[in-house]
């Protein structure tokens, strides 16, 4: 069952991976709180309209319900850093660099055969449990309306 | 699959067959490269398709990348007002390097609008929850980036080159008059 997302009702697997030099960020950080986990190929991705943009535009529709986005992907964290502020992104990107893919593998998101995460998208409560998933077919950006359908339903 | 869940209606700014049952929509940035490059190709398709194809466009200015583009998105809706929305908008796409202030206005007088009403449009509420409206009813139709097309009212993911987008809405014209029923 590689192919599909960790279904509804598990509890999400915990990690750590850093955003910047000297900071890690940790899942059980944002309990209270839903998670919004956006697992994607690359940074600077040759296509405007990209899903972490969009993402970044809906922001404030996420905040209405405290969520909390975290982009993730095996790009190094100089790599991240040079993407947020080119994008001007408003939530952190996450490097599964070392090991590498080892989050993204854990969420069913890792594409062994291109060394990239997929677009998976993952909706996680306050609890630490997932409450809604999806991975999208390669080469399609998923919008934001499955994750705020999620967030409706929580 | 990501459907559209705003039906065109007497909100939107709509072009060709009003009664046609092949709808285009486009969610799109005034600033984004990529729709300028979609511009002229819908431009074709309508020309191609005229009489049986309603093209319906709504704005989806993504404002944290394109600094002009939600200034861009009030002054096609401001000149609508003034019943130009759709001369504003080709003017946008054909000028997307000038998209300042003072250049909407410039367009706005070679619109001959009436630039004090134009002015107050541009920074009127009305106009800006219009624009919201669209943003807000794209995002939850499943928009996935601009321009995100929608065919008879599924999100369309195939690339937008002409052959492509033609096929797709000669597909879907073709399901609907099978599912048609007799009108007798």
């Amino acid at each position: 069952m590689k192919n599909q997302p960790l279904k509804k009702g598990i509890k999400a697997p915990d990690f750590s991976l850093k955003s910047t030099p000297d900071q890690e960020v940790s899942l059980k950080d944002f309990l209270g709180k839903p998670v919004i986990l956006v697992f994607y190929p690359a940074d600077f991705s040759p296509v405007c309209g990209s899903e972490l943009t969009l993402f970044n535009e809906v922001l404030p529709e996420f905040k209405k319900y405290g969520a909390q986005v975290l982009g993730i992907s095996v790009d190094n964290i100089w790599s991240h850093l040079a993407f947020i502020k080119e994008r001007n992104l408003h939530f952190p990107l996450l490097s599964d660099f070392n090991p590498k893919g080892e989050v993204s593998r854990l969420y069913n998101a890792y594409l062994e055969e291109d060394g990239l995460s997929k677009r998976a998208l993952y909706v996680i409560d306050k609890d630490g449990v997932i409450a809604w998933s999806y991975i999208s077919p390669t080469g399609i950006n998923p919008g934001a309306d499955g994750v705020l359908n999620a967030l409706e339903e929580l | 699959m990501s459907k559209l869940i705003i039906q065109p209606n007497n909100k939107d700014h709509i072009q060709g067959n009003e009664k046609s049952n092949v709808t285009l929509v486009e969610y799109g940035d005034f600033e984004c490269p990529y729709c300028g490059e979609a511009y002229p190709i819908v431009k074709e398709i309508q020309k191609i398709k005229g009489d049986v194809l309603r093209f319906v466009f709504r704005n989806f200015p993504l404002s944290e990348m394109h600094p002009y583009a939600l200034h861009a998105a009030y002054a096609a809706e401001a000149a609508g007002k003034q019943h130009k929305f759709w001369e504003m908008h080709d003017i946008l796409f054909e000028n997307q390097e000038n998209l300042e202030d003072k250049n909407l206005r410039l367009y706005a007088e070679k619109l001959s609008l009436d630039i004090d009403q134009f002015t107050n449009d541009m920074n009127s509420d009305e106009v800006a929850k219009k624009v919201q409206e669209d943003i807000m009813g794209g995002i939850k139709s499943g928009v996935n980036g601009t321009p995100t097309f929608f065919i008879n009212g599924l999100r369309f993911d195939g690339s937008h080159k002409l052959d492509s987008l033609l096929k797709a809405i000669e597909k879907i014209k073709f399901k609907n008059t099978l599912n048609e029923k007799p009108t007798s």
